[in-house]
C-alpha cells in the first residue's frame, strides 16, 4: 500500500505543478490546494502506514498498545491542514482583488503570450 | 585602555561636525588634540615594549565563535600606531588650512578621524575577525575620502575603483583568516604568534597563503593590483598623504610582517613576496619617472615603496625585516612630507604640473626646505634617514645566500629611478629659473600648511643624524615582534668602506645619469602611451563592464514579470536541490517490500488520481473545484484507514469549507482561458511529470531509509503520565507543541484579518 500511496503523492505533486505553471489564476489556486494535499500525504506516508490503530491510550492503560500509528506526523499535518486553509482563503481574496477580470498572471503591460 | 584609544577616534569623528560650528577655522587644531594624546599614549609604551613587554587586552564579543574584541600592542603594532597617530596629528592640522572654506569640512574631519581610528584598530587588533572589520572599515573610509569631492565623476570612479579592489581583496582575506582559524583552532593572533611552529607544514598552507597574499597585495597596491593607487589621487591631498602613502596602503605590509611567524619562512612565501614585491618596486619607480602631475609622480613612487617593503619582507633573513622596518618609517616620513608639499604647491599656485612649476623657493621658503629634505631622503643621500634605509636594503640583498645578484640589481635599479624621481620633484619646480608659472599672490603661507611637511622632513633629518633615536626605540622592538625573538639593532650613518657604500655611490651616479637622460626618455615613452590599454587598469574596466552585462542579462532572464516563469524557476531550483541531495546522500536504493492492499484502498487511490487528472484537463472551473474536493475527501478516507481519525475529521471540515469558499468566489475570478501554446504545455507537463516522479522516488527512498519518527516513543510514553491526555495527537498539539499551536492561531488570525481587509477594500472601492 505504501507504494500505491507514494504513486498518489507523485500524481498529486505532478498535477499541482502543472496547474501552478498554467497562467490562469483559478488554476494556480487549485494547484496550491493540490500541492498542500500532496505535501500532507507525503509526510503521512513517510512515517509508515499502519491500518486501524490510532494513537490513543485505552482507558486504564498508561501507554498505547504496541504498533499504533506514529502520532508526531499526524500532529504536524493537523497544523498544516488548517494553515493551508488560511493561506488559501487569503490567496483567493488576494487574487480576486489583483486580477479581477484580467485573464493572466503576467504583468499587465506585456503581451499575453507565454515565454 | 588600548581599546579606548581605538574607539575614541570614532567618538570624536561623530562630534567633529558639531565642533566645527563651535570653533570654525580653529577646529583642526582642536581636533588634533586627540591624535596628539594618542601619540603620547603610544609613545609611553615605547619603554616597556623595547624592554620586551607586550600588552594584550580582550573584551567579550561573540565568545561562542572565538571572536573577541581583543588588541595586542607589541613592537610591530607600536611602530604603526606611532606613525598613524603622529602623522594623523599633522594631517588634521594641515586639513584645516588646505580645505579652508570648503563647505563640507565637517564631513571631511569626520571621515578622516574615523579612518584614523579604523587604521589604529587594524594594526592593534589581535583577533582575526576584529582585524578584518577594521580592515574593511579602512577601505570604506578610504572610499568616502577619495570621493570627497563627489561632484566630480572622476573622483567617484576612482573611489569606487579603490573600494572594489581593496574590498574584494578584503573578502578574500576573510576566507584566508577563517581557514587559519579552522587549521589553528584559534582566531587570536596573540595566541598563534606564541606557537613555536608556523602553519608551513599544514596541508591547507598553500590556499591560506594565497588568500592572505591576495588580501595584502590588493591593499598594498602590488602589481597587478597597483592601478587603483594612482587613481586614488583624485582625493584631497591630505588624504593622499595620510591614507595612500603613509598608512592605509601599508596595511598589507603590516599584515605580511605580522604573519611572518605564522606563514613565513617557507620557500613559497619567499618566492611570491620577492617576485611580486620586486616587480612592483621596479615598475612603480619606472612609471613614476614619466608622470607630469606631482601627485601622480608621488603615487607611483609609493607603489615603488610598497613593492620594496613586500620584497624586503620576503627576504629570508633578519636583515630583510630590519631594512623593511627602517624603510617603513623613512618612507612614511618623507612621502608624507612630499605629499603635503605637493598639496601646498597646488593650493598656492593652482597647478601640480611639473612642466609649468618653476622657482617656487622664493614664494614658499619653508615649504621648499621641507621638500628638499624629504626629496634628499627619498633619493637616499646622507645624512638623511633615507640613506640609512637604503644602506639597510643593500645590506639585506647583498648578504642573500642565493639570487644575490638579482636581488641587488633590482634594489639598485629601483633606487636609482627613485633618485631621479626625487630630482624631478624638487629641482625644477622649486629651483628652476622662475618665470613661467604665474604667482597669483604672495600672501604668507599659513602655519597649518607648512608645519606638517616641515616636521616630517626634519624628523627624517634627525633620524639620519641621530639614528640612536629610532633604532632602539622602535626598530629593534619591531624586528623582535616580527621574528618573535630578541633583536638588538644598531643603525649608523657611516659603516666604513663597505660594498653597500659602493652600491650607494653607484645608485647616485646612475640616478644622476638617468635624470640627465630623462627628457629624451620621456619623449620616447610618450610615443608609446597606447600601451596602457593592455595594462591591469584596462582589465579592471573590462571586468567591471562584464559584471554589468552579466547583471543586466540575468535580471532580464530572472525578472521577466511573468508569474509562471518565477514559479518555474522556483520549482526547477527546488527539484534540482532535492534531487541532487537525494542522489548524493542516499543513492537510488529502494527496498521493494510487497505489502497487503485492500480492494477499497485501490478504489480510493484510483478515484484520487482520476480526480487529480480532472483538475488538469477540465475546461470548467466548477468541475475542477469538485475534483479538488474529491481529492481532499480521498485523503480523509486514507486518514481514517490508517489510524488518524483526528486528521480525517479536520480534513473533512476543511475540504468542505474550501469547496464552499471556491464556490462563493469563483464567479468573481476570470474565466478559464487557455493561453499557453502547445509547446509550453508540453514543457509544463514534462516539469510536472519530473516533479511528481521525484517526489514518489523521494518517498520510497525515505521509507527505505527510516520509518516513523524518532520522537514517537517519547510522546507515546509521556502523553498520559506527564500531560494527562489519552489522545496523543491532541496532547502533542495543545501541550508538547503548545507554542507552535499558538503561532498557528496567530497566522490564521492574520490571514482572517487580511481577508476581511481585502474584501472591505473592494466594497469601499465600489461604493465610491
Amino acid at each position: 500500500m505504501e507504494i500505491l500511496t507514494s504513486i498518489v503523492v507523485g500524481g498529486l505533486f505532478g498535477s499541482a505543478i502543472y496547474l501552478l505553471l498554467s497562467r490562469t489564476p483559478v488554476k494556480l489556486i487549485i494547484g496550491l490546494v493540490l500541492l498542500s494535499n500532496a505535501i500532507n500525504l507525503l509526510i503521512f506516508v513517510a512515517a509508515g502506514l499502519t491500518r486501524g490503530k490510532p494513537p490513543l491510550i485505552p482507558a486504564g492503560a498508561l501507554r498505547p498498545v504496541a504498533g499504533v500509528s506514529d502520532p508526531l506526523p499526524q500532529a504536524l499535518i493537523l497544523t498544516a491542514i488548517v494553515i493551508s486553509f488560511g493561506v488559501l482563503a487569503f490567496a483567493l481574496v488576494l487574487f480576486r482583488q489583483a486580477f479581477g477580470q484580467e485573464p493572466s498572471t503576467s504583468k499587465p503591460d506585456t503581451e499575453s503570450t507565454c515565454t | 585602555m588600548i581599546a579606548l584609544s581605538v574607539v575614541s577616534g570614532f567618538v570624536l569623528a561623530l562630534t567633529a561636525p558639531l565642533l566645527l560650528r563651535l570653533f570654525h577655522h580653529r577646529t583642526g587644531w582642536i581636533l588634533a588634540l586627540l591624535p596628539i594624546a594618542l601619540t603620547v599614549f603610544y609613545a609611553g609604551h615605547v619603554g616597556p615594549v623595547s624592554s620586551g613587554l607586550t600588552f594584550y587586552e580582550s573584551h567579550v564579543w561573540v565568545a561562542a565563535l572565538g571572536i573577541h574584541f581583543s588588541f595586542l600592542l607589541d613592537g610591530l603594532s607600536l611602530v604603526f600606531s606611532l606613525l598613524i597617530a603622529g602623522i594623523g596629528t599633522l594631517i588634521v592640522i594641515y586639513s584645516g588650512g588646505y580645505l579652508h572654506g570648503t563647505t563640507e569640512l565637517g564631513r571631511f574631519y569626520m571621515y578622516i578621524l574615523a579612518f584614523m581610528a579604523s587604521m589604529l584598530g587594524l594594526v592593534l587588533a589581535s583577533n582575526f575577525i576584529t582585524l578584518f572589520i577594521f580592515w574593511e572599515l579602512t577601505s570604506l573610509t578610504s572610499y568616502l575620502l577619495i570621493g570627497f569631492e563627489h561632484r566630480r565623476a572622476s573622483a567617484r570612479e576612482a573611489a569606487l575603483q579603490a573600494l572594489l579592489v581593496t574590498g574584494i581583496g578584503g573578502l578574500v582575506l576573510l576566507a584566508g583568516f577563517l581557514l587559519i582559524g579552522q587549521v589553528a583552532g584559534t582566531l587570536e593572533m596573540a595566541e598563534l604568534l606564541t606557537r613555536p611552529q608556523g602553519l608551513g607544514g599544514n596541508s591547507l598552507y598553500v590556499p591560506i597563503l594565497i588568500l592572505v597574499l591576495v588580501g595584502a597585495f590588493t591593499k598594498s597596491a602590488q602589481t597587478p593590483f597597483h592601478f587603483w593607487l594612482p587613481s586614488a589621487m583624485e582625493g584631497p591631498t591630505p588624504v593622499s598623504a595620510f591614507l595612500h602613502s603613509a598608512t592605509m596602503v601599508k596595511a598589507g605590509v603590516y599584515l605580511l610582517l605580522r604573519m611572518t611567524p605564522v606563514l613565513g619562512g617557507t620557500e613559497l612565501w619567499q618566492i611570491l613576496l620577492t617576485t611580486f614585491g620586486g616587480v612592483t618596486m621596479v615598475l612603480g619607480a619606472a612609471m613614476a619617472l614619466f608622470q607630469t602631475d606631482l601627485k601622480r609622480l608621488l603615487a607611483y613612487t609609493t607603489v615603488n615603496g610598497l613593492g620594496m617593503l613586500v620584497f624586503l619582507t620576503g627576504l629570508p633573513s633578519r636583515a630583510g625585516i630590519t631594512a623593511a622596518l627602517v624603510f617603513l618609517v623613512t618612507h612614511a616620513l618623507y612621502k608624507g612630507s612630499l605629499f603635503l608639499t605637493a598639496g601646498v604647491v597646488d593650493h598656492e599656485t593652482g597647478t601640480r604640473d611639473i612642466r609649468q612649476l618653476r622657482g617656487l623657493y622664493t614664494q614658499m621658503p619653508l615649504v621648499t626646505v621641507a621638500a628638499l629634505l624629504a626629496a634628499l631622503s627619498m633619493a637616499g643621500l646622507p645624512p638623511l634617514l633615507g640613506f640609512i634605509a637604503k644602506e639597510s636594503i643593500y645590506e639585506a640583498t647583498w648578504h642573500l645566500s642565493r639570487w644575490t645578484l638579482a636581488g641587488t640589481a633590482a634594489a639598485v635599479t629601483a633606487n636609482m629611478m627613485l633618485f631621479a624621481a626625487a630630482g624631478l620633484f624638487v629641482l625644477r619646480p622649486f629651483f628652476g629659473r622662475s618665470g613661467t608659472a604665474d604667482h597669483h599672490d604672495h600672501h604668507p603661507i599659513p602655519i597649518s600648511l607648512w608645519l606638517g611637511p616641515l616636521v616630517l622632513a626634519v624628523m627624517g633629518l634627525l633620524g639620519g643624524l641621530l639614528p640612536g633615536l629610532v633604532d632602539g626605540s622602535v626598530i629593534s622592538p619591531g624586528v623582535s615582534a616580527v621574528l618573535q625573538t630578541t633583536a638588538d639593532i644598531h643603525l649608523s650613518l657611516f659603516h666604513g668602506i663597505t660594498p653597500m657604500l659602493g652600491l650607494s655611490a653607484l645608485t647616485v651616479i646612475l640616478g644622476a645619469a638617468l635624470y640627465g637622460l630623462h627628457p629624451k626618455l620621456s619623449r620616447w615613452v610618450a610615443r608609446r602611451s597606447g600601451w596602457a590599454r593592455f595594462g591591469p587598469a584596462a582589465w579592471y574596466e573590462h571586468g567591471l563592464g562584464a559584471v554589468k552585462h552579466l547583471a543586466e542579462w540575468q535580471t532580464l532572464v530572472l525578472q521577466s514579470g511573468h508569474l509562471h516563469i518565477y514559479i518555474l524557476i522556483i520549482l526547477l531550483a527546488t527539484m534540482g536541490g532535492v534531487g541532487a541531495t537525494l542522489i548524493l546522500r542516499e543513492g537510488l536504493v529502494v527496498d521493494w517490500q510487497p505489502d497487503s492492499v485492500r480492494v477499497y484502498e485501490i478504489i480510493v487511490v484510483i478515484l484520487m488520481l482520476v480526480a487529480a487528472l480532472v483538475t488538469i484537463r477540465s475546461d470548467s472551473r466548477l468541475s475542477a473545484i469538485v475534483a479538488v474536493g474529491v481529492v481532499g475527501y480521498g485523503m480523509a478516507l486514507l486518514f481514517i484507514d490508517f489510524g488518524a481519525p483526528d486528521l480525517a475529521m479536520t480534513q473533512f471540515i476543511i475540504e468542505t469549507m474550501t469547496v464552499i469558499l471556491f464556490a462563493l468566489i469563483i464567479y468573481h475570478l476570470p474565466k478559464y482561458r487557455s493561453i499557453c501554446s502547445r509547446a509550453q504545455r508540453v514543457r509544463n507537463a514534462l516539469v510536472a511529470v519530473a516533479g511528481g516522479g521525484l517526489m514518489t522516488l523521494l518517498l520510497l527512498i525515505a521509507l527505505t531509509v527510516q520509518r516513523g519518527s524518532r520522537l514517537a516513543d517519547f510522546f507515546k510514553e509521556n502523553s498520559l503520565i506527564s500531560a494527562h491526555g489519552r489522545n496523543i495527537v491532541n496532547v502533542i498539539i495543545v501541550d508538547f507543541r503548545g507554542m507552535d499551536t499558538l503561532g498557528e492561531i496567530t497566522v490564521l488570525a492574520i490571514a482572517g484579518a487580511g481577508v476581511y481587509t481585502l474584501l472591505k477594500l473592494r466594497l469601499e472601492g465600489r461604493n465610491r
